[in-house]
């Protein structure tokens, strides 16, 4: 690159002009000024992994990791955690009926009734989720599916949904609010969850459905498009629901005006899309009781009433209902617990390893070259 | 490179001998000739521009982009941005449109940068003003305004502005003195002449009156030849023609000095100069590293396609159920839909192609290319290499071969001026037997010889004193010497001081000028040439004038020159002298034994010898020759061919009068550099045109040969009394029987050079052994390989008599010998370009003999010395640096990839991208980019003193150890583990369990979930760290910008992130970042399951590195070890504390190290075993005075002694 075919200045460097070029003050010039870092000396630290120098490190990781991951392990034992699929595949399955007669058009909710039984009192906090196997969420078609700037409130997108919402976009001419496959399909099954007193009474457990988004979602990243106090339905006038919606995007939460249209927090869950073909997502939140000393869910019957909206079945997936306490490392995880006590001991026992080899072969060298 | 070619190949053409027909005619000063005689075609010649530039301000957008499209990298990453704007791709055309802007950019505006200062110097040089006559009268032109046929007038000092005949000079006798150093780089003073018949025009207006065609051949870039012919015409008759030569001839870009002023005639213009013919574009070299990038290059290339295949298969096969091709959440859109399904397929793995591009890192051409730039300026900046004397520092031509510097394994050396230092010195001569020593010299008065010497007759009788006078004179007669009056010659002091006068000799050739300075010591002053009669001041201080007829010049075909005198009592003589083997033949008496015998005992002493003949002509043996050689010089075909059959018939029949022996010092520390090259691996080839005895003097006096070296010849000597075919054989014979015992001892393909056989071999028996004999295919190709498989087992070879071309030969029959092996040529003359040109490495010494070496080279230096800093030092560090490079940027890619190719296997085969298109964008760009570059710039993973001291560490990393593909394969696996590690700890924590954040920072009273791509942020963080972390584990010399770099690049990564997810950017139409950073950031788990799966990446290759450290370690890690041992003791030793040291404890095992080291030198055989064990295979430590001696003193001083003991070998 740098051999330039003709170089004019070497040809400069001969003329006549340059003739005194080989005085002092020449040489002097042309004698770079010695840095440390031009001469490749700057001072540095050189270290050098050998079996005695990360021995201690060895060591260290092997003594920290292992009681972090029994730590971790045996927090995540103690978080309780309660799955049932409720998809209905089986004959016997309460939900079976509602599975097979399912159509998109029906007006007529169609329930079923899980009993469950909870073995174990859920203390503390209770977060209830949904779970959806075999469900590509990460699918490459589906997740670009959306628009943002009309889930951010944007008006010029919310009639002129981005291109990306195809073939979600417009429905009898008018643009469907909110756009999109992720939109399109949202989660519209409902659960409720009943305690069934030893005495027979269905006593009905609160479920509480806020709080279960992203607080930087639900306050900035969705917004109502002009506002939240308007009346939505003015806004979403000219729009058109997604197609498997039964109603419109500020129809579904009438009862809070903070939890309706696009920052319904049910709808901002479902939007953040899944990594995995299988996952859950936080449904609602069971909070501890204040007064009381009783556990959130105590031991006992319960019933999960479900209003089967949602059809899985075309692509083999499967619905769960999973309840579980959480801890300050989240839910429960195993994985996490274990993965940290083998790669503790792992080192561990490396370390011994290096120890030995060290002794053996590291001693020898230095014996031999430096005799105190 | 193409056009150059072409052109090349048009000139080739066009000067060849058939076409020379073509050649141009010149009409001086437009003139018509007198009717009649021919017609005047005015023939169309360029104009005097010279454009060195390749684009102008118009084209450069064009033709940059097509310069660089053209690059197969280039051109790769433009399909894939294409391939991107067309079909609908995973990721956006910016994540690979603005990498390839950046690159193309940076190389644009470098390139841009450069031709914009090479304009400036084409316009500095078109733009100068030049003295054209027209119409009689002096007129100021642009130089680039110069047409062929213009009459020029240059003055003193000035250079001449294109290719120039002279016509007329101010001096009387029609010569002028032209310095041509910025051509050849030769700064002596050469004559040139003005045509006979036009030198009495002298002034501006009688030029201009002149009337006179030229004809000569088309320009080609020999610039020592020209063949032309004059016709003038003279009232009017027929014209008269005078022969033209190059000694008419002006060249571009040489200077004219010692004279007023000349007047010339245009006849080279512009780009058709000898000198711009001459600076074309040499063929690129490339360097093995940049051979292994790209066969990597090739495998990424398979493992993208295939990847991309098996992903669009699985796509396929997967999709066949309708209900997972197209669920009802997740409709297709209706062009989808009707698209035909083998352009879907297509489209899809187009797709996926450009989902892994990012395997194939576009950032690692402009890091490479940067590295290398950027790290050459070490070699400049280097204190170590700058020679004050002559104020130069090293010069760098080419960046790309740095990494090559690391790799050579031949080394062919110049003699003269490389290894010596070309500072010639008369140290005897002898007449007839008689040896005088100018040293031993008095007042002028002849002390013959010191004592010891023996054939000196004390009292030479009467005609012993005439033929010693006749000698003197010869040497003072026959050469082509000036005499310059000047304190200083074109910026270069050559400091020959002439007593009371300033005056000092200037010669092309250094042994005339030593030859002339000798025998003004020895009482003949050559004083000068004056009205072409030589002046001679002899010992009575009488002149003595002699005129000069003809001067038959030096070529190194002939190896002499002659000249013809004429005394001032009327005799002709012919002077002659040159090497003893074309001297010898032609002469019939004197006496040749003694004489003989005296050359060969000075040639075995390193000194460069000359014989001087001399014969008297009658006159009419004068006219005869004067007659041939003025029929030979008037040729205008095959002259050269012509003159040189007239020489050989002038110049015969000599009578033999003495020998000259001339010194030439060795240079500073070539004893020692060229014992570092053996003891680093490399073999040392000595190539030169000296005779045998000198050349193999030099290489005992320069340790290529020791004195138990097994010297094999292979000479026309040998080959006269033996076939050629039996002494290859036997020779074979001898290497192969010593090579077999050898084998056992050696494990690697390390060569260790124990054995120590020395080759010889001269020009003719090579050129023999080379040539395809007629006689049977079959044999023909043996010699080559028996040759070659001789040398391949000779520590040293010396090639003596060789001739330029041969050296080139020399070299290429090597480099294309089995193991390509890595050759590097070093030399400092016009005759060492041709195999500095087709080495791999070509390294040009800015010595005496001029600049054309150096500007031919990919490397200059001052000193032969410097090469061993060059190799050892500088070339172990790029060559390091940039294999680090090279695997690192493909370790960081298939870690950055592979979780991708993971991803699709749970996205449905999708093309979903794991990472943010920021991400993507940004991971090579800056993330990563950093770090590599700047430990590709400063890693020293030995310290340089210790590099320097232990040349055998060179070894570590000969035959491109570091890239070998078993290191590679390493890497790659490294880089896959890491990337199974990120994507699947990540995969479990997302899958398995409730993977949940903190929705509202800072409180803890909800829990959210995660969506895919704070799964990838949290791939790509893990990613980010552990690239980077590897890469300082990696480090081993950490200066602050190291710490700033790697530590800075961690955390501009997290304040990008922290950045690109804390705002709702406007312009895009996406938010799908928004918060994701801070969110699982705010998450426990997420921070234990990074650092958990940045250890779990970097624990193999941290076991890896210590397991093989400690039970194999390589030379290099033990003297790390060592090194970094006494450090930390340093400062206990001091040279007191040494002599308390526990003796006795250390008695034993130094005993046994001096045994080692007897053993190693005693039969030099250090075999493998050796090598390994500590201190024993380092006997380079105990060589070298370094610094760190008295530290060492404890432990060394036994072997120092066992050093000491088997030491004659040292005074060889």
């Amino acid at each position: 690159m740098m051999a330039s075919s003709y170089n004019a200045k070497d040809e400069n460097g001969h003329h006549p002009g340059s003739v005194d070029s080989s005085g002092p003050s020449a040489v002097k010039s042309k004698k770079s000024d010695n840095t440390d870092f031009k001469q490749q000396r700057l001072p540095a630290w050189q270290p050098i992994l050998t079996a005695g120098t990360v021995l201690p490190a060895f060591f260290m990781i092997g003594l920290i990791f292992i009681p972090i991951g029994i730590g971790l392990f045996v927090t995540s034992n103690n978080i309780k955690e309660f799955e049932i699929d409720y998809t209905g595949v089986d004959m016997s399955s309460p939900c079976f009926n509602c599975s097979q007669n399912y159509s998109w058009n029906s007006t007529s909710a169609c329930t079923c009734s899980v009993p469950f039984t909870l073995d174990q009192p859920f203390e503390s906090n209770v977060f209830m989720y949904y779970g959806l196997s075999n469900f590509y969420q990460n699918h490459r078609r589906y997740v670009k599916s959306r628009d943002d700037s009309q889930l951010n409130g944007d008006k010029s997108s919310l009639q002129k949904p981005s291109k990306e919402c195809e073939p979600y976009q417009t429905s009898d001419k008018k643009p469907i609010a909110p756009c999109g496959a992720i939109a399109n399909s949202l989660f519209n099954d409902t659960l409720e969850l009943f305690y069934i007193h030893p005495n027979g009474s269905r006593i009905a457990i609160h479920l509480g459905k806020t709080g279960i988004a992203w607080w930087t979602d639900k306050h900035v990243k969705f917004r109502n498009p002009g506002g939240n106090d308007n009346n939505l339905s003015v806004v979403f006038q000219n729009t058109s629901k997604p197609v498997n919606w039964r109603k419109h995007v500020y129809e579904l939460d009438p009862t809070d005006p903070e939890n309706n249209g696009f920052i319904n927090e049910d709808f901002i869950v479902w939007m953040r899309t899944a990594a995995l073909p299988t996952f859950r997502k936080l449904y609602r939140i069971i909070q501890k009781k204040k007064v009381n000393m009783t556990p959130t869910l105590p031991p006992g019957n319960y019933s999960l009433e479900v209003t089967y909206n949602y059809p899985v079945r075309s692509f083999d997936g499967r619905k769960r209902m999973i309840l579980s306490t959480i801890s300050w490392m989240g839910g429960k995880n195993p994985f996490l617990g274990i993965a940290y006590i083998t790669v503790g001991s792992a080192c561990f026992f490396l370390g011994v390893v290096l120890l030995i080899i060290h002794h053996k072969y590291g001693n020898r060298n230095n014996n031999t070259d430096i005799p105190n | 490179m193409d056009f150059s070619t072409i052109r090349n190949l048009i000139t080739r053409c066009c000067t060849g001998e058939e076409s020379w027909v073509d050649s141009r005619t010149v009409y001086i000063g437009h003139k018509e000739p007198p009717p009649g005689t021919e017609a005047y075609i005015p023939q169309r010649f360029p104009d005097n521009r010279i454009v060195s530039s390749k684009y102008t301000f118009w084209n450069f957008i064009p033709k940059n982009l097509f310069e660089q499209f053209r690059r197969i990298a280039n051109f790769y990453f433009l399909i894939i941005f294409l391939v991107q704007l067309i079909i609908d791709t995973p990721t956006s055309p910016t994540t690979s449109g603005l990498p390839l802007f950046f690159v193309i950019t940076v190389t644009a505006i470098k390139q841009g940068y450069e031709d914009w200062i090479r304009h400036k110097a084409d316009n500095a040089i078109n733009q100068c003003p030049v003295h054209v006559i027209q119409h009689g009268k002096v007129v100021r032109k642009q130089s680039q305004k110069l047409r062929v046929g213009d009459i020029v007038q240059v003055k003193e000092d000035e250079t001449f502005p294109c290719d120039l005949i002279l016509l007329s000079t101010c001096r009387e006798d029609g010569t002028c003195f032209v310095t041509t150093a910025s051509l050849d780089g030769e700064s002596s003073h050469k004559t040139y002449y003005a045509v006979q018949d036009t030198k009495a025009f002298n002034t501006a207006e009688e030029v201009d009156t002149l009337h006179a065609i030229i004809e000569c051949e088309q320009p080609q870039p020999d610039l020592y030849k020209f063949v032309g012919r004059i016709n003038i015409y003279l009232d009017r008759d027929e014209p008269i023609a005078r022969p033209l030569g190059s000694e008419n001839l002006l060249l571009r870009g040489a200077t004219l000095k010692n004279t007023e002023c000349i007047y010339a005639v245009a006849i080279y213009t512009g780009m058709e100069t000898k000198m711009a013919l001459n600076y074309q574009s040499k063929s690129q070299k490339r360097s093995a590293v940049e051979k292994s990038m790209n066969a990597y290059l090739i495998v990424y290339l398979c493992i993208l396609i295939s990847k991309a295949l098996i992903n669009t298969v699985l796509k396929y096969v997967w999709q066949a159920d309708p209900n997972r091709d197209e669920p009802w959440y997740n409709q297709k859109t209706e062009t989808e839909r009707q698209r035909h399904v083998l352009i879907r397929a297509f489209t899809d793995f187009l797709a996926f192609m450009v989902l892994f591009n990012y395997i194939i890192p576009v950032s690692m051409y402009v890091t490479v290319e940067m590295q290398k730039f950027l790290g050459s300026y070490f070699i400049l900046w280097d204190d170590d290499m700058f020679d004050e004397e002559l104020g130069e520092r090293p010069l760098v031509n080419t960046s790309d071969l740095n990494e090559e510097l690391g790799q050579v394994e031949y080394v062919f050396t110049d003699k003269t001026g490389t290894l010596t230092e070309n500072n010639m010195e008369l140290r005897e001569c002898c007449v007839d037997g008689h040896v005088y020593v100018p040293h031993a010299i008095c007042n002028g008065q002849v002390l013959p010889g010191a004592a010891g010497m023996d054939m000196i007759d004390s009292s030479p009788g009467v005609d012993g004193k005439e033929r010693e006078e006749l000698f003197f004179r010869a040497l003072c007669l026959c050469h082509t010497v000036q005499v310059k009056e000047e304190e200083t010659v074109d910026g270069i002091k050559r400091g020959i001081h002439q007593g009371k006068s300033t005056s000092f000799y200037i010669s092309s050739s250094p042994d005339e000028v030593a030859l002339v300075e000798g025998m003004k010591r020895l009482g003949f002053t050559y004083m000068r040439l004056k009205d072409s009669h030589m002046e001679i001041l002899n010992r009575e201080d009488e002149m003595e004038r002699f005129e000069l007829l003809e001067v038959l010049n030096f070529d190194s075909v002939r190896r002499r020159m002659s000249v013809i005198v004429r005394s001032n009592t009327g005799e002709y003589y012919l002077f002659c002298k040159g090497a003893d083997s074309s001297i010898f033949p032609r002469v019939v008496s004197g006496k040749v034994e003694q004489v003989r015998a005296r050359v060969e005992h000075n040639a075995v002493e390193g000194l460069r010898t000359l014989c001087v003949a001399y014969k008297k002509l009658t006159h009419k043996e004068y006219e005869e020759v004067c007659r041939l050689l003025t029929s030979a010089k008037l040729a205008l075909q095959e002259r050269d061919k012509k003159l040189s059959e007239a020489y050989d018939v002038i110049e015969k029949d000599f009578i033999l009068l003495g020998a000259t022996a001339v010194e030439d010092r060795l240079q500073d520390k070539a004893a020692d550099t060229i014992e570092s090259l053996h003891k680093a691996g490399m073999k040392v080839w000595v190539l030169t045109g000296d005779k045998m005895e000198t050349a193999a003097a030099t290489c005992y006096a320069s340790k290529l040969f020791h004195r138990n070296t097994q010297i094999l010849e292979l000479t026309t000597k040998r080959t006269e009394e033996q076939n050629l075919h039996d002494v290859l054989f036997d020779l074979s014979r001898t290497v192969l029987r010593q090579h077999g015992s050898m084998t056992r001892d050696i494990f690697s393909g390390l060569s260790a050079d124990c054995q120590d056989y020395g080759l010889i071999i001269d020009g003719a028996t090579l050129s023999a052994v080379l040539k395809p004999t007629q006689d049977g295919t079959s044999s023909g190709g043996n010699y080559k390989e028996i040759f070659l498989e001789i040398c391949r087992n000779c520590s040293a070879v010396l090639c003596c008599r060789m001739a330029p071309l041969q050296k080139a030969q020399i070299v290429k029959m090597i480099k294309a010998s089995k193991e390509h092996p890595i050759t590097l040529a070093i030399g400092d003359g016009a005759n060492d370009v041709s195999m500095i040109l087709e080495a791999h490495v070509g390294i040009g010494i800015m010595g005496k003999e001029g600049r054309q070496a150096a500007r031919n080279s990919d490397y200059a230096i001052t000193k032969f010395k410097h090469l061993k800093k060059m190799l050892l030092v500088h070339g172990h560090y790029y060559y390091i640096r940039i294999a680090e490079l090279v695997q690192y940027f493909f370790y960081k890619n298939v870690c950055f990839i592979f979780p991708q190719f993971l991803y699709q296997f749970f996205c449905g085969f999708s093309q979903q991208p794991l990472y943010d298109t920021a991400y993507l964008t940004l991971y090579n760009i800056s993330f990563t980019s950093l770090p590599i570059l700047l430990y590709s710039l400063m890693e020293q993973h030995i310290n340089m003193d210790i590099l320097k001291r232990d040349p055998s560490l060179y070894r570590d990393i000969a035959k491109n150890s570091l890239l070998r593909w078993r290191i590679f394969v390493y890497w790659t696996f490294l880089g896959v583990f890491d990337a199974m590690v990120f994507f699947f700890g990540a995969f479990f924590l997302f899958d398995n369990t409730t993977f949940t954040s903190n929705g509202q920072l800072m409180a803890t009273n909800t829990q959210m979930m995660f969506g895919n791509w704070t799964f990838g942020t949290l791939v790509f963080t893990v990613l980010v760290f552990t690239v980077t972390l590897k890469l300082a584990l990696d480090t081993h010399y950490w200066t602050w910008i190291n710490h700033f770099v790697i530590w800075g690049s961690l955390l501009f990564y997290v304040i990008f992130s922290l950045l690109w997810g804390g705002i709702i950017w406007p312009f895009l139409n996406y938010q799908r970042m928004y918060y994701v950073f801070m969110q699982m950031l705010s998450s426990g788990p997420a921070w234990l399951s990074i650092i958990l799966l940045i250890i779990v990446s970097l624990l193999p290759d941290v076991v890896k590195k210590v397991l093989c450290r400690a039970l194999w370690p390589t030379t290099t890690e033990r003297i790390q070890n060592a090194d970094r041992l006494y450090k930390g003791h340093l400062s206990e030793f001091s040279p007191l504390s040494s002599l308390h040291a526990p003796h006795a404890r250390k008695h034993d095992r130094q005993g046994s190290e001096s045994q080692n080291h007897a053993h190693c030198r005693s039969d030099s055989s250090p075999s493998k075993k050796l090598m390994c064990t500590y201190w024993g295979g380092r006997p380079g430590y105990c060589t070298f005075n370094s610094f760190l001696r008295i530290g060492e003193n404890p432990r060394f001083s036994g072997a120092a002694y066992a050093y000491s003991a088997p030491g004659p070998e040292t005074s060889v």
